[in-house]
């Protein structure tokens, strides 16, 4: 076999400079080379990016130190380069693209521009050499109307492109690695595909070997050739794609396969003759921009989107980013006041009520955001946040913190976690905290604006069940909105599939999401990473299909 | 963009608006009468009449202010009570050496600070950055009038470099200008190094650890070109809020410096003004002041725009 482009061989990076420091990558090996893919894949906190950061010379200086170990890039050592060549071999040799295009680029800076600074750096080519082989490059990564582009300041353009651009820049000096840290996470999925297909591509033309990071099992699918688990700063398997998701050999890999939930929809619960609690008639909001002089402009969020929602069950409302989804949800719990269109809460309707007499059927209908980290008050207990709500009506404080003390049982943490503050939990147990809070008012509809998005599979799983947990024990009805169908394939038993604001397609969850009628829920299913595995079940879809014949 | 500035400068003139309105109710409000008060104590009737009728006291209140205005559209903003002087003509003496100072007081400031924020920022948690903040520290605390009597004694008195005080127009010598402005410049900037400094070194360290500025560095350019395009420009914006309203301060409230260096500026104007009473002076101390702050932000919020093509007007 040929030499390898990068070769990690048992690196230890620790905090701090002093030995003994706590280790946060722990004898990681693995290789890549020439034309290959090596995905390295992990849950938050697995060390994997540390890893393609110690690669770049990236670390934050002091207080993240590789300790032993080597990293060679071509032959060549990096941990003890200086710093002068770890800058030349940066985009030259190697190059790295980042999870957030929508904050990796400078937003006072020209986007061509930004491009240009790496051949300015790294070449002696005059103006109008650099700028042809930018526009070349930005060709090759498929953007529209390049000349524009390269004129244009990031905040002009969509994450899609802006990803691109950041591809651009990578690749411009044909680097012999790229190291990629999540970078379609933050796309939406048809995005993603086009990104990864992309990014396929290019490493074909040019041969680059590629270090690809993601926690998402499907990407791992669609884009690796070998894949690196990784674990708490450690390696726990490495092997080929097909072997990893066929036959993993560690316990922790096969949990983390068996978490991906599945495309293929769960089981659908029988029609029931529950009565309405939520009903959503005709809703619309639209967002005026009013200008100082001159015509405002108008966006249309959400444009007559009518749904219902029955006791016991859940509703998912999918989408991509911009598809108006949060913004229907938000005009339901009335945080935002609908332009127009009614909502009716257990039969009263309460889109045109004031404030003030808004206040009683609010408990009726209680929110879980999407991010566990800021959506939790940090100076506050978790037992004063989950028992403000039934204290606002007129619940003693004391009672109120009793039934906190049963609801953080319910949601299977300890009782005394009453009196902690938000920081002392994780993601998934701050999320479970949110949940709490917005059952301790018990509301007839939860809705849950993308609850389990931020979280790592394996907690998300856990939150999934215990939502259905909940629900099967309270008969409450969810309002479910997420852009991954994974997720709604395996906890909703209707579906409501938006685009630019409008309703595309509605229907129960097993007809929607196996035979699509509309283009574009057939798009969103078919861009889904990974469509072909059936992860839990380490076989490709096909394989399952033709064994249940 | 020249759009923008219109409207800009439209909307200014409300604020100015209120505040000529204030100024002018200052004296038509206060307990008494206005006569009496412009008068001062030892008044004769016939006196108090004759103001009562140039100021047009008897004509009722808006009518009053119609006129009031009219006149200041004019340049007229009354007779000083001590002086006897136009008002419009005291302070058109007295604006040259406050603008000076202020303008040079800033600039040194800018060209020192910026770069000490900036390099603290850099060498975060190293000694450079304890001994920047620690120099700050002591911009702070050591009063103006202190710096500048050392000042004085060192270079004026010892040295014999530059005279002890006094102020020179531009238009008699740059030289002489130069050599008694250095020292009431080299005070002031004390505090507003330290101010600055501050401010570039916090506003930095936010940017430095956004993405972008990793982005740079994964690029492989030297960390001259990442500090200086990368995030000292998007480090901008608070930077040139403090250097503008510091500028604003800098014009109106600099008594203690200029009374040190013995510079007839117009916080000196004021302060005599408000203790004889010089009503006419102090209404037009406080429109020059208000003016001067709202010409101030105008240019701010101008700067903000080009500065960052995200901020859209």
């Amino acid at each position: 076999m040929t030499n390898p482009i990068l070769d990690i061989n048992n690196l230890v990076v620790s905090v701090g400079k002093k030995p003994g420091g706590p280790k946060i990558i722990d004898g990681i090996s693995v290789q890549v080379h020439q034309g290959e893919t090596l995905c390295l894949v992990g849950e938050s906190g697995s060390g994997k990016s540390v890893t393609s950061l110690t690669t770049m010379g990236l670390l934050p200086k002091g207080t993240l130190v590789p300790t032993s170990g080597s990293v060679k890039l071509v032959g060549e050592e990096i941990l003890t380069a200086t710093d002068r060549r770890l800058r030349q071999l940066r985009a030259t040799q190697m190059a790295m693209i980042f999870q957030e295009p929508m904050t990796a680029l400078n937003p006072v800076v020209h986007v061509g521009r930004q491009i240009d600074e790496v051949l300015r750096a790294h070449t002696d080519l005059d103006a109008r050499t650099r700028k042809k082989r930018i526009l070349d490059m930005m060709e090759q990564v498929r953007l529209p109307q390049v000349e524009r582009i390269f004129a244009s300041y990031p905040h002009r353009l969509s994450g899609g492109q802006r990803q691109r651009i950041m591809i651009a820049m990578a690749l411009v000096l044909e680097p012999k690695l790229l190291i990629a840290d999540e970078p379609t996470t933050a796309l939406d999925v048809t995005t993603q595909k086009q990104i990864l297909t992309l990014i396929r591509d290019l490493q074909r033309d040019h041969g680059t070997a590629v270090l690809f990071i993601t926690h998402d099992m499907g990407v791992v699918a669609e884009i690796a050739d070998r894949v690196a688990v990784m674990r708490q700063g450690r390696l726990v398997e490495t092997g080929t794609l097909d072997s990893i998701l066929r036959n993993p050999t560690m316990e922790y890999t096969r949990n983390l396969l068996s978490a991906v939930p599945s495309l293929v929809p769960r089981a659908a619960r029988p029609e029931t003759k529950e009565p309405v609690v939520l009903e959503a008639n005709e809703l619309s909001k639209v967002y005026k921009e009013r200008a100082f002089f001159g015509k405002g402009r108008e966006v249309v969020a959400a444009d007559k989107v009518t749904l219902t929602l029955r006791k016991g069950r859940t509703l998912g409302i999918v989408g991509e980013s911009g598809s108006g989804k949060s913004t229907v949800a938000r005009c339901i719990v009335r945080l935002i006041d609908p332009t127009s269109g009614g909502v009716r809460l257990a039969g009263r309707e309460i889109s045109d009520i004031s404030r003030r007499l808004l206040q009683p059927h609010r408990q009726k209908i209680q929110i879980v955001f999407q991010d566990p980290y800021r959506s939790l008050n940090p100076r506050v207990t978790v037992g004063e946040s989950i028992a403000e709500g039934p204290i606002n009506y007129g619940v003693s404080h004391a009672d109120a913190m009793k039934r906190a003390r049963e609801l953080l049982e319910l949601v299977g943490l300890p009782a005394d976690a009453v009196s902690r503050y938000p920081h002392q939990f994780s993601g998934g147990q701050r999320q479970r905290i949110a949940i709490a809070r917005a059952l301790a008012l018990d509301p007839d509809v939860l809705v849950a604006d993308e609850a389990v998005s931020a979280l790592d599979v394996s907690v998300q799983a856990q939150v999934l069940e215990l939502l259905h947990e909940i629900q099967k024990r309270l008969g409450i009805a969810i309002l479910f909105i997420t852009h991954d169908l994974r997720v709604a394939a395996q906890i909703c038993d209707e579906v409501v599939v938006m685009q630019h604001g409008r309703v595309v397609e509605q229907g129960p969850a097993a007809e929607v999401l196996t035979h699509p009628q509309e283009a574009y829920t057939r798009a969103l299913l078919e861009a889904a990473p990974g469509r072909g595995w059936d992860f839990a079940n380490f076989r490709p879809v096909s394989e399952g299909v033709a064994a249940s014949v | 963009m020249l759009g923008y500035l219109i409207r800009r400068v439209l909307a200014a003139v409300p604020v100015m608006g209120v505040v000529a309105l204030f100024v002018f109710l200052l004296l038509r409000l206060t307990p008494g009468d206005p006569a009496a008060i412009l008068a001062g104590d030892n008044a004769t009737p016939e006196r108090l009449e004759r103001i009562r009728a140039s100021l047009g006291l008897n004509e009722p209140l808006v009518v009053q202010f119609i006129t009031w205005v009219g006149k200041l559209l004019h340049g007229d903003l009354g007779t000083s009570l001590i002086s006897n002087l136009p008002v419009m003509k005291m302070i058109g003496q007295r604006v040259e050496p406050s603008i000076s100072i202020a303008l040079s007081t800033i600039i040194l400031a800018v060209i020192v600070a910026v770069p000490l924020g900036v390099i603290a920022a850099w060498k975060h948690g190293t000694w450079i950055d304890r001994f920047v903040m620690g120099l700050s520290v002591l911009g702070f605390s050591v009063p103006v009038f202190v710096v500048g009597y050392v000042l004085i004694e060192v270079f004026a008195i010892d040295l014999r470099w530059v005279p002890v005080q006094g102020f020179k127009s531009i238009s008699t010598g740059f030289g002489a200008f130069f050599e008694r402005i250095i020292l009431p410049t080299c005070a002031l900037s004390f505090i507003y190094i330290a101010l600055i400094a501050r401010m570039t070194r916090a506003a930095m360290l936010d940017v430095l650890g956004e993405d972008y500025v990793r982005t740079a560095r994964a690029k492989g350019i030297n960390e001259v070109a990442v500090m200086m395009r990368h995030a000292l420009r998007n480090a901008a914006v608070p930077v040139i809020t403090v250097i503008g309203t510091g500028f604003a301060l800098l014009i109106s409230g600099v008594v203690v410096t200029e009374s040190v260096f013995n510079i007839p500026g117009i916080g000196r104007l004021t302060v005599d003004a408000v203790l004889a009473r010089d009503y006419p002076v102090i209404q037009a101390m406080i429109l020059l002041t208000s003016l001067i702050y709202v010409v101030v932000n105008l240019l701010i919020d101008v700067a903000y725009t080009l500065l960052d093509p995200r901020i859209r007007y």
